[in-house]
């Protein structure tokens, strides 16, 4: 049965028509909210590409029912700044060209951002455990990493 | 409590993230006048790759597409390079068959060294006719003229006219001169810079238009429902044991070819997990524990002969030392993280396919043929995808999306689920190498034979597998790629012999994975040729130079010893029997015998206990010719040795006797944040020579100088790849 849930999404609150509560969040951000930023990789929680922050926490939205959002107040890359007003974290991956075909990329300055938030001064070692459960193909990870530390050593 | 957005119109314009309204015909007329005939695509062309607008605004259009590879903003600087305007006056349109010139599949590191220098010939040639334009309206002698920003000024009479007064919106209706004169590099104001990458903002930020994010209205969501084993044929198909599911509109079934399409992209994904299937059993595949013996065994079509010099049968036996070994590389997956993915609209007897095709022409014919329809009636249009490493799943969503379009009369939008992409997408076939070859008593070279064993056929357009499903028209022959690339040597030996027995089949789709054979073959070439440096008690770095006949290699060679802090002190494997052990290897490539030169030493540490490899650190040096944007190369190199990394030491498809069992990130393993070495790039720049590749030069050398460096650390040669931890045990145990 369609039922209206109503989501906290990048400081607004947007209603969705839903058939299934057991439908991950990616799929509203994508299909009902028409957002760019969370990504389709795995649909199993290995990638990282779908991430987002609930509560300010990185979650892997391609395995979160919508049923579990509740509340929960949902950040999105488009959230966290524009090409005119980008975060620190996206100005750093623009400064260090932390892309290739940047795909997984959202899930890498979630992520990153995520845990900067929590952790200051992090280690190289810190940073790379950090990001260990997201995934990237192009091998970008020598300069996702710079991107993180220009970012760190701003906060 | 902010205001309520009920549709995601709302709530798009509550977050400034714009709606970008995709229209097709939107560069239709970009550099044409109204009612002009439409927009050449020919490469003979100026027009075909460049438009000038009333604003003076550059379209370059491309045939070649940017796969995560930074060509467009490339292309744009070579192009704005030539003809003296700002680089941010140029925009870049690629792969769309109704608007660029079939410049070829975007591979084998060719796009910036021929897809570049045809677009550059166009810019010069434009420019030259720009400059005749002006001489005549400003009456004076060309020589005369100037060009800086757009702007054509006479030195004599200081009048000026401007590119889009000359020609803005119209076409040049000029062929391409391939005389025309290029700008003489020591000029160059924005080649051979690290321009940042105009696409890199809006990825970052959520507002770039991925093809996964391409939506059309009306258009519906599709999934597939593939067979149970890759030959298996459809039994039976319960369409009623979807009913319940919101949304459903169609299950398709055309032979063994199943979808599903849905309303909503959820319906979709459910409606093909619980769509009641039955499939014949079918267990063709080989046993993979004996893949090997399979590959040795399968029947050989012909022989291609890729050096010949000398008498290597004879020779052989004279050597002083005669050293024999057999090399192998896994089956291994593209592994793009984003899922393939297309939208298809079949409309009036016309088809309009979106793709993240490296290859959208041939993809284009591939969809007229499977479709039966002219192919004037298909077109193709390029949007960037996940990345891509060779010729993977995106033509292949593309030909699943296309029949369900069909099907239905709407468009409709197919995305890979990550075991579709796992299991269906084409791989890189295994191969097998026997090497042989003996060394005088003074331990140089003078005979190597080496027998690649290789499916037949060549980079030729992969069967779409919706095709071979459904039974439609498609290619016969299996496409590997070019992979009898780099079977010769770049040394000179007096008496060589390089054979590869092409074989009939291999057992799971091929196709192109970066560096396809290339990488292979030079695993093997290159640590063979450490194993007789050992042999022969030479430093791998001064046998080679002793075998090496070529200046730019040798130089390149120093570079690299200088780079490195190499010790030609010969590879005295240093076994103190610690549980850790650390040791260097080398290994060198002049791709495909005729282009860019790279040598790599690879650090690396290994724990005897575990059988675990780290690789700390890869020094590298390149030498590709000019080049066009320095960091755009090293993203290239530093992407080839993290991905290569991965791919040498983890990396292998599983199957059973009926299909693919690696389907996810835990069965297929690739490489993490922890793992991943630092990378030491030295560049090579050479702006008055010729402009090689980048893409894959650089990964083709990743597996030997690790091979070569557990060589040194331990005594012992891993000469199969995947160099596991079971197999590096394993190994350590024989010596």
């Amino acid at each position: 049965m369609t039922r209206s849930i109503a989501l906290s999404v990048n400081g607004q609150t947007a209603r969705v028509m839903v058939d299934d509560p057991n439908m991950p969040l990616l799929y509203a951000l994508r299909n009902d909210l028409g957002l760019r930023g969370p990504r389709f990789g795995c649909g199993l929680g290995q990638c990282g590409a779908c991430t987002v922050h609930m509560d300010g926490n990185a979650v892997r939205s391609c395995i979160t029912p919508l049923s579990l959002v509740g509340d929960h107040s949902i950040v999105t890359l488009e959230g966290l700044g524009t090409p005119e007003k980008p975060h620190p974290m996206q100005q750093a991956f623009i400064d260090e060209q932390a892309v290739q075909c940047g795909y997984c990329i959202n899930g890498m300055i979630m992520e990153a951002a995520a845990f900067l938030a929590k952790t200051r001064k992090p280690s190289d070692p810190q940073i790379r455990e950090a990001l260990a459960s997201n995934l990237c193909r192009c091998g970008t990870h020598l300069r996702i990493l710079r991107a993180v530390k220009r970012a760190a050593a701003q906060t | 409590m902010p205001e309520v957005a009920t549709t995601r119109r709302e709530f798009l314009k509550g977050t400034a993230a714009l709606v970008v309204s995709f229209s097709i015909d939107k560069h239709q007329t970009a550099g044409a006048q109204a009612g002009a005939p439409p927009k050449s695509i020919s490469t003979e062309q100026v027009d075909g790759f460049i438009g000038i607008n009333t604003k003076g605004e550059v379209t370059v259009f491309a045939g070649k597409v940017d796969l995560g590879t930074g060509v467009r903003t490339a292309f744009a600087q070579i192009a704005a390079e030539e003809l003296d305007v700002p680089f941010a006056a140029v925009t870049v349109i690629q792969g769309d068959t109704a608007l660029t010139p079939d410049q070829g599949m975007t591979s084998g590191s060719f796009s910036i060294q021929n897809g570049g220098s045809q677009i550059r010939q166009a810019a010069a040639t434009a420019r030259e006719a720009l400059l005749s334009m002006a001489a005549e309206k400003l009456k004076v002698e060309p020589s005369d003229l100037a060009v800086s920003n757009g702007t054509i000024t006479s030195n004599a009479t200081h009048r000026s006219v401007s590119y889009s007064a000359l020609i803005g919106g119209k076409n040049f209706s000029l062929k391409v001169d391939k005389a025309a004169t290029v700008k003489d590099p020591s000029h160059f104001k924005i080649v051979g810079r690290s321009i940042p990458r105009v696409d890199i903002p809006g990825k970052v930020t959520g507002q770039f238009i991925y093809m996964q994010d391409f939506r059309l209205p009306g258009m519906l969501h599709g999934r597939v429902v593939r067979p149970s084993g890759i030959g298996a044929t459809l039994q039976s198909i319960e369409e009623d044991s979807v009913n319940d599911i919101p949304g459903v509109i169609r299950v398709v079934h055309l032979g063994n070819f199943v979808g599903v399409i849905a309303e909503t992209e959820w319906g979709a994904v459910q409606a093909s997990r619980r769509l009641k299937v039955i499939w014949s059993p079918w267990e063709g595949l080989p046993d993979q524990s004996s893949l090997w013996e399979h590959v040795r065994a399968t029947k050989i079509l012909k022989e291609d002969v890729t050096s010949d010099v000398g008498a290597v049968t004879a020779a052989l036996p004279r050597g002083a030392t005669r050293l024999r070994a057999t090399y192998d590389f896994a089956i291994q997956t593209h592994g793009s993280i984003g899922p393939s993915c297309s939208v298809a609209q079949f409309k009036d007897g016309a088809l309009t396919c979106w793709s993240a095709s490296q290859a959208t022409h041939a993809l284009r014919k591939q969809l007229a043929a499977m479709l039966s329809l002219p192919e004037d009636q298909v077109r193709c249009i390029y949007l960037d995808g996940s990345g891509c490493y060779g010729r993977n799943g995106h033509e292949d969503a593309a030909g699943d999306a296309a029949l369900l379009s069909r099907a239905v009369g709407r468009p409709v939008r197919v995305q890979w689920m990550r075991e579709d992409e796992h299991g269906w997408d084409p791989k890189g076939p295994p191969t097998l190498i026997d090497l042989d070859a003996a060394l005088d008593a003074k331990g140089n070279l003078i005979a190597w034979t080496s027998a690649f064993f290789l499916p037949v056929g060549a980079a030729t357009p992969v069967a779409l597998v919706a095709a071979t499903l459904a039974n439609l028209p498609r290619e016969m022959d299996i496409g590997p790629g070019g992979i009898l690339n780099d079977t010769a040597i770049p040394y000179t030996v007096p008496n060589i012999r390089t054979v590869a027995h092409r074989l009939e089949t291999t057992p799971l789709r091929p196709a192109w994975i970066r560096a396809p054979g290339r990488m292979q073959n030079t695993f093997a070439n290159e640590s063979f040729l450490d194993e007789l440096a050992t042999a022969a008690g030479a430093d791998p770095l001064a046998f080679r130079l002793r075998h090496l006949k070529d200046t730019r290699g040798a130089e390149l060679l120093e570079r690299l010893a200088a780079v490195a802090m190499w010790e030609r002190a010969g590879v005295k494997p240093r076994d103190h029997g610690a549980r850790l052990a650390t040791g260097r290897g080398l290994a060198f490539v002049k791709y495909e015998l005729v282009r860019t030169y790279v040598g790599v030493v690879a650090d690396v540490e290994i724990d005897r206990t575990t059988g675990e490899i780290r690789v700390k650190r890869f020094f590298v040096v390149q030498d590709c010719g000019q080049i066009i944007n320095p960091d755009g190369v090293k993203n290239q190199i530093e992407g080839n040795i993290v991905q290569t990394v991965s791919r040498t030491l983890m990396e292998q498809v599983t199957f059973n006797r009926s299909r693919v069992t690696s389907l996810d990130w835990g069965s297929y393993r690739i490489i993490g944040f922890p793992e991943v070495p630092d990378v030491v790039i030295e560049l090579i720049d050479r702006p008055h020579e010729k402009p090689w590749g980048s893409g894959e030069p650089s990964a083709s050398v990743v597996p030997a100088a690790i091979s070569n460096a557990i060589f040194a650390a331990t005594g012992v040669r891993l000469r199969s790849v995947p160099f596991t931890p079971n197999k590096v045990k394993a190994a350590m145990a024989r010596s």
